[in-house]
């Protein structure tokens, strides 16, 4: 999120960097949502809460996912409204997804994994090539929002971010 | 302080099979003792449809619209208290599992259907002069613009909650009806309070901005959320002194996480729902100001955004 926020330099309108901090908002609510469903709910392999988790790790955990559900909701109405206004630049908003979802990801595997250690991806197992698999995923995805960000930008776009483009996969 | 944990799962076992005969005794008569119990039920669901649907017929009598949407959800929010005073329900939340269900629906998503409904509205539109300047009064008090804002009715309503959950309260709703009452009624009336300042579409001379309102929603559920944790994590001493085995206060307290999850998560919809309306409306405004022609009042008058 903090690469989109300086990004659309090129571009150069309000329009690119908000469709990138709205899809960006989306992405992390996705992603978060993404983790709740298939590792806690489908897999088993996250906990409830594990009894390992520190004070300090339970309020942080908490605060987050609060703070996901309310960034989903209002990143789907903000993009309801950009759609709404024809002011959504496809490209920057493609980019600013895939930032957001590899952003959290990252976060999630260094942060609340191993820093705050709320929980781990996995009990009972070697955990390096879990924590390698989850943290490297989530760079993959990073890169890969920025390789867009550089490409929209490249394209650039007249104001209002119209003629930025389509998905990047053309749809 | 070592051996507190051990002793109590003995105690709460050693109770919970009293409870069980009991239940089984009693059950033979359930059906027939339940029927006052349901009769309750469906009259207070009626009792809280039937002034609304009049208000909305009279409001349609003087001529203007009332959204069956806002009906819908007024009738939605009378079924779920309903169903949180029905025999079965009732008779669970003399257990953590059965109180933390009735807790979610009388406290956050009963309120919110109700509070989506506009009530405040629909005073306004159907009552007499009298009735709405009453109501405008009450609306400026000094009262209802402290206890609006957000931050001020998260703390009644989570903060009531964690004052119900980490102190003997809870056991005492247990043991006497009056405290349980009250409990209810405090549920209710914060829940309703709590959703109104967040997410209300009715009128109110102090609402502060969207993102204000998001910041408080989203420290609420934080609140909410750790707490559940917190439940979970003690299930062995918290909540002091009320009933259940470890393993039923553990499921409760799961239950009490997602389920406050969904009802953040429909609070966070309504609010930005509102926000998307009035950005709707507050364009058609603007390209009616910049439009040459006629005077911007035609349009301004336009029905808001569906």
């Amino acid at each position: 999120m903090a690469t989109s926020g300086g990004a659309p330099v090129g571009a150069g309108t309000a329009e690119a960097r908000r469709s990138a901090l709205v899809a960006a908002a989306v992405g992390v609510g996705l992603m978060a949502a993404a983790d709740e469903v298939v590792f806690h709910q489908l897999l088993g392999w996250h906990h409830f809460y594990d009894r390992s988790t520190p004070a300090v790790g339970l309020v942080s955990d908490g605060l987050l996912h609060a703070v996901e559900l309310v960034l989903l909701v209002a990143g789907g109405f903000a993009f309801a409204d950009l759609r709404r206004r024809g002011a959504l630049a496809p490209r920057w908003a493609w980019s600013g997804l895939l930032l957001g979802l590899g952003g959290f990801q990252v976060f999630d595997g260094v942060v609340d994994h191993k820093v705050l250690r709320v929980h781990q991806v996995r009990y009972g197992v070697d955990l390096l090539p879990y924590d390698l698999a989850w943290i490297l995923g989530g760079v993959l995805l990073v890169v890969a929002g920025a390789l867009l960000a550089l490409r929209a930008r490249r394209a650039g776009g007249p104001p209002g971010g119209r003629g930025a483009g389509g998905p990047p996969g053309g749809r | 302080m070592v051996a507190a944990p051990a002793a109590r799962p003995v105690v709460a076992e050693a109770a919970a099979p009293a409870g069980a005969v009991a239940a089984h005794a009693g059950h033979g008569a359930a059906t027939a003792a339940s029927a006052p119990g349901w009769a309750l039920a469906v009259l207070l669901v009626v009792a809280v449809v039937v002034p609304y649907l009049a208000g909305a017929a009279r409001v349609r009598a003087r001529g203007r619209r009332w959204s069956r949407w806002r009906t819908a959800s007024w009738t939605t929010g009378a079924l779920l208290l309903g169903a949180a005073a029905s025999p079965p329900v009732a008779a669970a939340s003399a257990g953590p599992l059965g109180h933390t269900a009735q807790h979610l629906l009388l406290g956050m998503h009963a309120p919110l259907a109700l509070v989506l409904a506009s009530p405040v509205r629909l005073l306004l539109g159907a009552g007499s002069p009298a009735v709405r300047r009453r109501v405008a009064a009450v609306l400026r008090s000094r009262l209802v613009r402290v206890a609006s804002v957000p931050a001020v009715a998260a703390l009644v309503d989570t903060g009531g909650l964690y004052l119900l959950h980490l102190t003997p309260l809870l056991a005492a709703s247990h043991r006497l009806p009056w405290v349980h009452a009250l409990v209810v009624v405090h549920f209710v009336l914060a829940g309703s309070l709590w959703a109104w300042a967040v997410a209300g579409p009715d009128p109110a001379p102090h609402r502060p901005g969207t993102g204000e309102r998001a910041v408080v929603l989203v420290l609420a559920a934080a609140a909410h959320g750790v707490l559940a944790k917190l439940l979970y994590a003690r299930a062995a001493d918290l909540p002091p002194g009320a009933p259940g085995t470890v393993a039923e206060r553990e499921q409760a307290a799961v239950l009490l996480s997602y389920g406050g999850d969904l009802a953040e998560v429909l609070l966070a919809a309504a609010l930005f729902a509102g926000w998307l309306r009035l950005r709707g409306v507050r364009a058609r405004t603007r390209m009616g100001a910049c439009a040459p022609g006629p005077s911007p009042t035609p349009l301004r008058s336009s029905p808001p955004a569906p």
